[in-house]
């Protein structure tokens, strides 16, 4: 597929699913989905693995753009980015917006074929700057 | 640096956290979200479990290969904060490090840490206990000093109010409080400071 995918990387699997599924409503199947919550222990927190495998399943050649909660969950998914390396990661970016608005907005754009600065742009527009 | 000495600096790093679990986790209660102690547990028995393999490489690919596991295990942002300390000591330190090369390479960890967390010192995180210590290291302090500067450190992160992290959403209430990821940098820094009297 090449429209830009959406990871959803949030310290709780619940609220990951639940951003995951307004988004699905949103675009049907027309955005390479993924998300990702939970330390993998069973406790709330983020993993760079599932992050990596997250990115992996929503990879698209346009790119990738990742929306996160809390600051854990950014700085883990930017060490996930330095790990998958080059060449993937300079399409892969981590935006600065509210997760769930954010991935919405994200995906509404992307389903309309826009590039991964424009879908990134859409999200960043959610956060005062 | 042997391999034998590389397992049990690694050993006496994962003893202290494991011992000082519950206190650190205490201290991540009180201005975070209370996982600092369990998650760093996780991540340093993940590393124990292979340390054989870790020490028989040479000690650059070592302290990378501890990195990776901790940044892989831990599931917290001290994850990637500890372990691109770790990754980053690796990649500046020769197999061979002398007293210079490591101070070299641990202002080097310093600045990769503080890229991680876009954080800079005296804003009540681990960055004030590492520069206090790079400092010490440069200035040829024994280790036990080093260590006791590390202590220090991590206790004059008490007044400082958290502009990182979550402990940051507090505020000035993050005031009068101790920064967990401060304590186990210092705990970690004593834990290994006798390996200085060596080189």
């Amino acid at each position: 597929m090449s429209n830009v995918g959406i990871v959803i990387v949030s310290h709780s699997p619940l609220v990951a699913e639940g951003t995951a599924d307004m988004v699905r409503q949103m675009v049907g199947d027309e955005v390479p989905l993924a998300w990702c919550g939970g330390n993998g222990h069973g406790g709330l927190g983020t993993s760079v693995e599932a992050i990596m495998g997250a990115i992996d399943k929503a990879w698209s050649e346009a790119g990738v753009a990742i929306l996160v909660d809390l600051g854990g969950a950014e700085t883990n998914s930017e060490m996930a980015v330095e790990m998958i390396g080059e060449p993937r990661s300079h399409k892969i970016i981590v935006c600065n917006a509210p997760i769930v608005e954010g991935a919405v907005m994200a995906a509404t754009e992307s389903s309309g074929g826009a590039s991964l600065k424009e879908v990134v742009a859409t999200a960043h527009e959610l956060s005062p700057s | 640096m042997a391999a034998s000495d590389f397992s049990r600096l690694i050993a006496a790093a994962a003893d202290t956290i494991a011992a000082h679990a519950e206190e650190l986790t205490a201290l991540d209660q009180a201005i975070g979200d209370g996982d600092h102690g369990l998650n760093m547990k996780r991540g340093f028995e993940a590393v124990r479990a292979e340390i054989d393999a870790f020490a028989a490489k040479p000690l650059p690919e070592a302290l990378k290969a501890v990195g990776t596991k901790l940044v892989m295990t831990v599931g917290g942002a001290s994850g990637p904060l500890f372990g691109t300390l770790f990754m980053a000591l690796g990649k500046d330190l020769p197999p061979e490090a002398d007293r210079a090369a490591l101070t070299a390479a641990l202002g080097k960890a310093i600045e990769a840490v503080a890229a991680r967390g876009k954080s800079l010192p005296g804003q009540k995180t681990m960055l004030d206990v590492l520069q206090p210590v790079y400092e010490a290291l440069a200035q040829g302090k024994t280790g036990t000093e080093i260590a006791d500067i590390a202590d220090r450190a991590a206790d004059a992160t008490v007044p400082m109010k958290a502009l990182r992290g979550r402990a940051s959403f507090l505020g000035e209430r993050s005031i009068g409080h101790m920064d967990a990821g401060a304590r186990s940098t210092a705990l970690l820094v004593r834990a290994v400071a006798g390996a200085i009297e060596g080189i």
